[in-house]
């Protein structure tokens, strides 16, 4: 069964090539048998400890190893920009005997989710390199559906040492950042310049411009703050952010719960006593990107945690933001200073089950290097994981966000690399949205959660 | 009196009498269904018995504490069952999907019996109130839950024409409401078409017999309308029970996961398997395959609903 469904895979790939293509693989194949039948020797003659070979003969050994090159996929979520298809036929145009084919998945990021576990589960070589969001990279390096990759063969020196972080499990590099993404706050300019107050960089001073604001007569019917609170995983990276904006963290550098302390409470306390007291409208609680947006943009909010992408939108200047040109971007804001953002964004890792490893490789070195990323940010604005570009005078003046996002990422925490994120964010969810909805004291909310994190972060 | 006949006519006029042929004729169904048992075995008993093994199957993992890596030892018990009735999570997704299939299928009956009787009559532009009656059904389930999601959005336009600020996809009573009022708008045109199929087999003249006698038009319904549309009423129920059971997509959409509310059997068995506990996941599923097959059963035998053809009723 399985090798039927990687052979279909296969057939998918190998009809739309040419046939130089088709003695490639079928070079690789010999090569892979030769494996095969090698390494069964080796265990016929030792008997003992060859378990797991099976797994390990399939795809061909490590990428470093591995010598095998020939066409490969890409797979990734939905490419809504259409800028993957012309980076990809650059490459194609110079390695024609290893041609990548992008096979897109759907768009929302749990169903890409299944699909990457469907594909590891049948072992099935349909998908080469993957683009992984950065908090299923522990989940995928455990189960070993992805190969360690070789650190020094990338230029992750030059990228933002917290992004090249989300890529690493136990210590070791299993993943290489494709894009980056950071929470900002954005604010109404506008409004705050009629108070005479600078961007907060406390939750007292936002308290207090909003409380000022709510007295101008512009500031009538409009709300205070929103993010994402919705019980999904807007709500584990709010949360997260809170806490670690309150000097906490959610999972701490050994890998236990930490939200039984006093900064993860104080963290909690910001978001629910923001709703109790008002500072947070009643209907945020069912926010989620889109529905803060809207909000944004039609000027009923003054504070507003998102991701930078509404930066675009929200300035547009074709009537659909009635914001467009009066509101301004910073860091968000924390307990006693500025605050810790949520680090989010996509990594590139390869399949263990896949083949042609040698050419995965050099894709992923071209895919994710600096050329492209500056495409991807000024064709659809995603954050790149370099350094340098956060820098460049040409880009900052078409972005003048990308300082502040800098800033942001400097300081952003990932979520926790959890092996079992899935059980791990529901029990962030669970605990945090009975304390938003008043079901839950604060610390009753966060000793559950202490409790369930615990479980899900040992569960066997 | 008039019912019996009706019932003659359409349940015993095809017996067949001779018996000599009977034999070949077997052989020959047998030969001609015997792809259509293959592959239904394939397709369906297979997964159904490969579910019901990796129920059974209790995998425990744990990590190697120097490479990280996941080791799974697997062995056979009951611990998934033992996790599943153990648990008190069955019992709150159990009620929300029995109280779905209660409350939704009840109002659709309802609604659909008025539809139904309003079509049947004849007006101009029927034909476009049937076409019209039958869109909401003809809309895939993921698309009318999100068409919901945008009406009960917080700042959509159920809160706008009730004049309420009613946070809908927040997890609570309202969340549930929401729910069967999405259902019973997307299903009462099915009720309300089988319904109609069923009404327009009556035969025109008992309702005639019916006038001259004098009998009410309530007295009418009751006891013509009623209960000889009474198998078609059955079928569709069951067909309407069957499907909320099971509903995931409707809830997950409109709402969302993990809202407790809302939350159905297939919904939780859907969320173990994301989290890789296919055991768990096989074991709620089962739960959920024997639950519908007891209330089919127990419906078809409260009912008699006639799903193989031995005209309803006739062995009573």
């Amino acid at each position: 069964m399985n090798d039927q469904i990687g052979q279909w895979g296969k057939e998918d790939m190998v009809s739309s090539e040419q046939t130089v293509v088709r003695t490639g693989t079928g070079r690789a194949r010999t090569v892979r048998w030769g494996a095969v039948a090698a390494t069964s020797a080796i265990c016929a003659s030792l008997l003992v400890g060859c378990g797991s070979s099976d797994s390990d003969s399939k795809g061909g050994g490590a990428p470093e190893a591995s010598k095998e090159r020939g066409p490969i996929t890409l797979a990734m979520g939905k490419d809504t920009t259409g800028t993957v298809q012309g980076q990809l036929d650059r490459w194609n145009k110079k390695h024609p005997d290893q041609k990548v084919t992008l096979v897109e998945l759907p768009e929302s990021a749990d169903q890409q989710r299944q699909q990457f576990i469907q594909n590891a589960q049948t072992k099935s070589d349909a998908y080469t390199v993957l683009n992984l969001d950065v908090v299923w990279t522990a989940e995928f390096a455990a189960n070993q559906w992805i190969d360690q990759l070789p650190a020094g063969k990338f230029p992750l020196d030059q990228m933002l040492p917290s992004v090249v972080k989300t890529g690493t499990y136990f210590g070791k590099q299993y993943a290489i950042p494709y894009n980056t993404n950071a929470g900002l706050l954005f604010y109404r300019k506008d409004l705050l310049d009629k108070i005479k107050a600078q961007p907060p960089q406390t939750w007292a001073e936002m308290e207090q411009d909003c409380a000022k604001v709510s007295k101008l007569p512009e500031g009538e019917g409009i709300d205070c703050y929103a993010g994402q609170f919705d019980k999904y995983e807007g709500l584990t990276v709010n949360f997260s952010e809170a806490v670690a904006s309150a000097g906490g963290s959610v999972v701490d550098a050994k890998g236990k719960a930490t939200v039984d302390t006093d900064a993860a409470k104080k963290g909690l306390h910001f978001l629910a006593d923001g709703f109790k007291e008002g500072r947070i409208d009643k209907k945020a609680a069912t926010y989620q990107e889109e529905d803060g947006r809207r909000a944004f943009q039609s000027g009923k909010l003054l504070f507003h945690r998102q991701w930078p992408y509404q930066w675009a939108l929200a300035g547009a200047k074709d009537g659909s933001s009635k914001v467009a040109g009066k509101f301004g971007v910073a860091p968000l804001p924390g307990l006693d200073g500025p605050g810790k953002s949520t680090l989010g964004g996509l990594n590139l890792a390869i399949s263990k089950f896949a083949k042609n490893k040698a050419t995965a490789l050099d894709f992923i070195k071209f895919f994710s290097n600096t050329a492209n990323a500056r495409a991807n940010l000024q064709v659809n604005s995603s954050a790149p994981p370099y350094t340098a570009l956060y820098d460049d005078p040409a880009l900052n003046k078409k972005f003048p966000y990308l300082a502040t996002l800098k800033q942001s990422l400097a300081t952003a925490t990932p979520r926790p690399a959890v092996v079992h994120y899935g059980d791990a964010t529901a029990a962030i969810q669970e605990s945090a949205a009975a304390a938003l909805s008043g079901d839950k004291s604060v610390d009753a909310a966060l000793a559950d959660m202490q409790k369930n994190l615990s479980a899900a972060i040992a569960e066997k | 009196m008039s019912v019996l006949t009706s019932r003659e006519a359409s349940g015993t006029g095809t017996r067949p009498a001779r018996t000599t042929r009977r034999a070949g004729t077997g052989r020959l169904a047998a030969a001609l269904l015997s792809p259509t048992l293959l592959v239904v075995g394939l397709v369906i008993g297979y997964p159904v018995v490969a579910a019901l093994r990796l129920s059974f199957q209790v995998s425990h993992q744990s990590i190697d504490p120097h490479t990280g890596f996941n080791v799974t030892t697997t062995t056979f018990g009951l611990d998934n069952y033992a996790r599943v009735f153990g648990d008190d999570r069955i019992l709150r997704p159990w009620w929300n999907t029995t109280s779905f299939a209660l409350a939704s299928v009840t109002l659709e009956v309802f609604i659909g019996m008025a539809m139904a009787l309003v079509m049947h009559r004849a007006f101009q532009g029927r034909a476009l109130v049937r076409a019209a009656v039958l869109v909401p059904w003809a809309i895939p389930t993921a698309m009318s839950g999100l068409l919901w999601k945008w009406i009960f959005n917080s700042q959509g336009i159920a809160n706008d024409i009730l004049g309420a600020q009613i946070l809908w996809n927040r997890d609570g009573f309202q969340a549930w409401l929401s729910v069967v009022v999405a259902d019973t708008w997307k299903t009462a045109p099915f009720i309300g078409l089988l319904v109609l199929a069923g009404l327009q087999v009556i035969p025109g003249e008992l309702y005639e017999a019916a006038r001259v006698d004098g009998a009410s038009p309530w007295r009418t319904f009751w006891r013509i309308t009623l209960p000889l549309v009474r198998p078609a009423l059955v079928v569709a129920v069951l067909f309407r029970l069957l499907d909320v059971l099971r509903m995931f997509d409707l809830p997950y959409v409109l709402v969302g996961p993990r809202k407790h509310s809302v939350e159905t059997l297939s919904m939780i068995a859907f969320e173990e398997m994301t989290n890789l506990r296919f055991g768990t996941a096989a074991a709620y599923a089962t739960v959920l395959f024997a639950y519908v097959a007891v209330v089919a059963f127990a419906f078809v035998r409260l009912f008699g609903a006639d799903l193989i053809g031995r005209g309803t009723g006739s062995e009573r």
